[in-house]
């Protein structure tokens, strides 16, 4: 194990940023968001939540697949995909790498999203472990360790030391271009760390969220549930859960037309919330807002753990919980449905 | 949001005016055929009131390249329907506020009242706002890059 | 239980048993104390979780709509604020009055709890209020706050402690107006160049995810399809691709409830970002306080708002956007 001086980091990452790309949670207009780290920007690596996740390095918000160009009636497809450059994705939390694991299933399944696997493979993801997590979180009921994440590296940090440890060959390399800058030790340090960490998280008041339910009941019978209507009454049908989530993954493909002759295809994020998702010719599938309520809570609980050897498409961040306008949220929903209920 | 820095080598602004079909354009038309001049780069658009421009259509221009957004209608009174241009006056003045407030050149917008028999005044008004557009430079804060890179190519 | 409390859902309790009302919107209690959620009451037995709290921070008034499509009569609680979007509801044909019992109740300003754990206390396991003392305990300590360091942001400026509408009201305690100026923000906004207001807001919208919840929260949109929701007006947007589409947006909406807009804050409130939306809204309010004379959406439920309005000497564009006019 290695360890830095926490007043050292700057020089960390400016090493690292040098060489590659690096992407970490900045500090923009008063808000941490995943971001390119540029010499002198305000970093916000203690921020325990970024508001948006980490996952818009490979999945972004919006990106061009394709564009093409007209000419009275002949169509030419330009291909605007490049090489992605070898980057570092910088201080993501246990949930959100766990997270990566649930977009791989999707993406990286036949047919396999060579935009996405492009920027998947590029990518040193150096985790880090959470040291004071809070109310909202819950990845414990989902088998993670907030201590202990894995990744290409994993960082953890106290008052006065970063440490540092490589997992991966990958992490070899990043380790390797900046190893003048540490010192060996911190494994005691760490270690008690962890503990702590372990012994906060088994008080947290999610810790014994039960899922159970989820995992030995029927579909169409937790589909049939009446709850679910009285749950979806106050939702807005708004995207914020869907946006700041790391594992919700539906996009929409829309066109652009930037002039006359030229058409720019992307594809964005989409909302199971929104009244247009998978919207066809012939209408909607899901008419009400309890219907789309309830696409989204059994999509991460039973229909994604059903095609993926029971995975849950959910990984605890929390980052619903604390966002939701009206203060609904996946916990409410599996307490309410099956879950243990704590007095 | 970015910015962009580079400047087009020779740059001709684009200028949107929107013209009530009653007044305004039939004063382009007599500045027309009085011979008097006003900028090409005037691309008019002739719509039944000046009541009738939404902002989403302002906004639309400066998407599509323009650099600046002028509209004409009848003066305050002589609305061929009446009421139309005062409805106008509260729109726009709120609107211009507005995008001025959001960090937008207050010059790049403007309302002017423009009779069918001031062939003169379009004419003046037109060039003097060309030269004001010309002086600001290139529209950057309320663009779409998309469009832009397009045009530029 | 507090005394405002108690009260209301005694009231509650009166209304469903007599059947004088089919259903009670109110709040349900969460999982902690500082999460209660917007909730819709139709038996005795489901106001065992009523809650009203300092974080009933949600306006109820727009639950209205889509309640009263489903049919019965309806009892409401709203606090001062509140009562305002739904005097403009009233005035849009989007809710019937006599469908509805507007029971107004106490505010003595709502809490943040963003603001508490930006305070750097984090796992919070309970709050308590205390008169203007706010305690908050968590896994790692507890703390004490002034009830002003930890109010949401439209409670911090709030307008008025008037009921702009009541068939009842519950008020036990004397709610007292706030000192602060609600134009503030937007002055210091005003004083600044243009460069510097559009560096402002170059860096506020960029954070913006196009999740539309200050559109959905929001009161005075209640168009049945939004025209960002509708492919057929090309204007259809569900991310912003670019940097414009977040200005459009944010543009488009603040202008289309310009005039309507009561300044209940619910935008900024549910901002997931952070957002500062009002001071786009209050920006409105205040050009056409200065322009037109003084106005308050939802004073009243009838009557005209200032942009389907106008006089003859109204200002003229150019001299309204310089400053030079105010209204006589």
């Amino acid at each position: 194990m290695l360890k830095i001086k926490v007043q050292d980091l700057n020089k960390l990452f400016d090493a690292i940023s040098e060489k590659e790309p690096l992407y970490m949670p900045l500090e923009k207009a008063g808000e941490a968001n995943y971001g390119l780290y540029k010499t002198g920007e305000k970093t916000a690596l203690d921020v325990l939540k970024t508001v948006k996740s980490a996952k818009d390095l490979f999945f972004p918000q919006s990106e061009t697949i394709v564009k093409f160009k007209t000419e009275g009636k002949n169509i030419t497809v330009e291909d605007i995909r490049e090489e992605v450059k070898p980057f570092v994705l910088f201080g993501v939390k246990a949930c959100d790498f766990k997270a990566f694991e649930v977009l791989d299933k999707v993406f990286l399944a036949d047919p396999v999203d060579t935009y996405y696997q492009a920027k998947r493979n590029a990518c040193t993801v150096v985790t880090f472990a959470c040291r004071r997590p809070e109310e909202s979180c819950f990845c414990k009921v989902f088998g993670i360790d907030a201590a202990n994440p894995v990744g290409d590296v994993t960082i953890w940090k106290d008052d006065e030391n970063l440490y540092w440890r490589e997992n991966t060959e990958k992490g070899s390399k990043l380790t390797e271009s900046v190893r003048y800058l540490f010192a060996e030790g911190g494994e005691k340090d760490v270690q008690n760390q962890q503990e702590e960490t372990r012994k906060i998280i088994e008080k947290l008041p999610f810790s014994s969220l039960d899922l159970s339910y989820f995992e030995n009941t029927e579909m169409m019978d937790i589909f049939n549930r009446p709850e679910w209507q009285k749950l979806s009454e106050a939702c807005l049908a708004c995207g914020t859960c869907t946006f700041v989530c790391p594992t919700c993954q539906c996009f929409d493909i829309r066109e652009f037309k930037a002039s006359n002759d030229q058409i720019i295809r992307y594809r964005c994020w989409d909302s199971c919330m929104y009244s247009d998702f998978t919207q066809m010719s012939h209408g909607n599938n899901r008419t009400t807002q309890m219907q789309r309520y309830r696409q989204r809570f059994m999509h991460k609980l039973v229909y994604y753990p059903e095609n993926n050897g029971g995975l849950f498409s959910c990984v605890g961040c929390g980052r619903c919980v604390n966002k939701c306008p009206q203060k609904l949220n996946i916990v409410k929903v599996v307490k309410t449905l099956g879950g243990k209920k704590d007095d | 949001m970015q910015e962009v820095t580079e400047q087009k080598k020779e740059y001709v602004p684009t200028i949107v005016a929107f013209c009530c079909n009653w007044c305004s354009y039939a004063g382009a038309d007599l500045a027309g055929s009085s011979r008097l001049t006003y900028p090409a780069n005037v691309k008019i658009i002739r719509v039944p009131c000046s009541c009738r421009v939404n902002p989403m259509f302002v906004l639309k221009a400066f998407q599509r390249g323009a650099d600046g957004v002028i509209l004409c209608g009848c003066h305050p009174g002589d609305c061929h329907y009446v009421t139309g241009n005062y409805y106008t006056r509260r729109r726009m003045s709120l609107l211009f506020s507005f995008l001025n407030y959001m960090g937008i050149e207050k010059e790049r917008t403007r309302v002017e009242w423009v009779s069918a028999a001031e062939g003169a005044k379009f004419s003046a008004v037109m060039n003097d706002f060309a030269k004001k557009i010309n002086e600001l430079g290139e529209n950057k804060r309320l663009q779409d890059l998309r469009v832009k890179e397009e045009r530029d190519e | 239980m507090n005394k405002v409390e108690e009260l209301i859902v005694k009231r509650a309790r009166e209304l469903l048993s007599s059947k004088e009302v089919d259903k009670v919107i109110g709040w349900k209690k969460g999982e902690f104390y500082f999460d209660p959620s917007p909730a819709v009451f139709t038996s005795e037995e489901e106001l065992k979780d009523f809650v009203y709290n300092g974080f009933c921070g949600a306006n109820l008034s727009k639950y209205l709509v889509q309640e009263l499509k489903k049919g019965g009569k309806i009892a409401v609680f709203l606090k001062p604020c509140d009562t305002y979007s739904f005097n403009e509801l009233v005035k849009e044909h989007r809710v019937d009055k006599n469908a509805v019992k507007v029971i107004a109740i106490e505010c003595q300003g709502k809490l943040d709890i963003e603001k508490i754990k930006e305070k750097g206390v984090s796992a919070v396991t309970e709050t308590e209020e205390n008169g203007e003392e706010v305690i908050v305990s968590s896994l790692y300590g507890s703390a004490k706050f002034r009830k002003e360091e930890v109010l949401l942001e439209k409670c911090l400026t709030c307008k008025s402690k008037k009921f702009a509408v009541a068939d009842e009201t519950i008020v036990v305690n004397e709610m007292k107006e706030t000192a602060n100026d609600r134009f503030s923000g937007v002055e210091e906004l005003e004083r600044m160049s243009e460069e510097e207001r559009f560096a402002f807001w170059k860096g506020e919208l960029s954070k913006c995810i196009r999740c539309n919840a200050c559109r959905n929260v929001c009161p005075a949109c209640t168009c049945v399809k939004c025209v960002f929701d509708n492919n057929a007006s090309g204007m259809a947007t569900k991310a912003p691709a670019d940097t414009f589409e977040e200005q459009m947006f944010h543009i488009i909406r603040a202008y289309h409830v310009a005039g309507r807009c009561t300044d209940c804050g619910e935008c900024s409130r549910v901002c997931p970002q952070h957002i500062p939306l009002h001071l786009l809204n209050r920006k409105f309010i205040k050009d056409i306080n200065r322009l037109y004379g003084d106005f308050q959406a939802g004073e009243a439920d009838e009557g005209k708002n200032p942009l389907i309005e106008y006089t003859e000497k109204d200002a003229d564009p150019t001299a309204a956007v310089n400053g030079e006019v105010r209204h006589a």
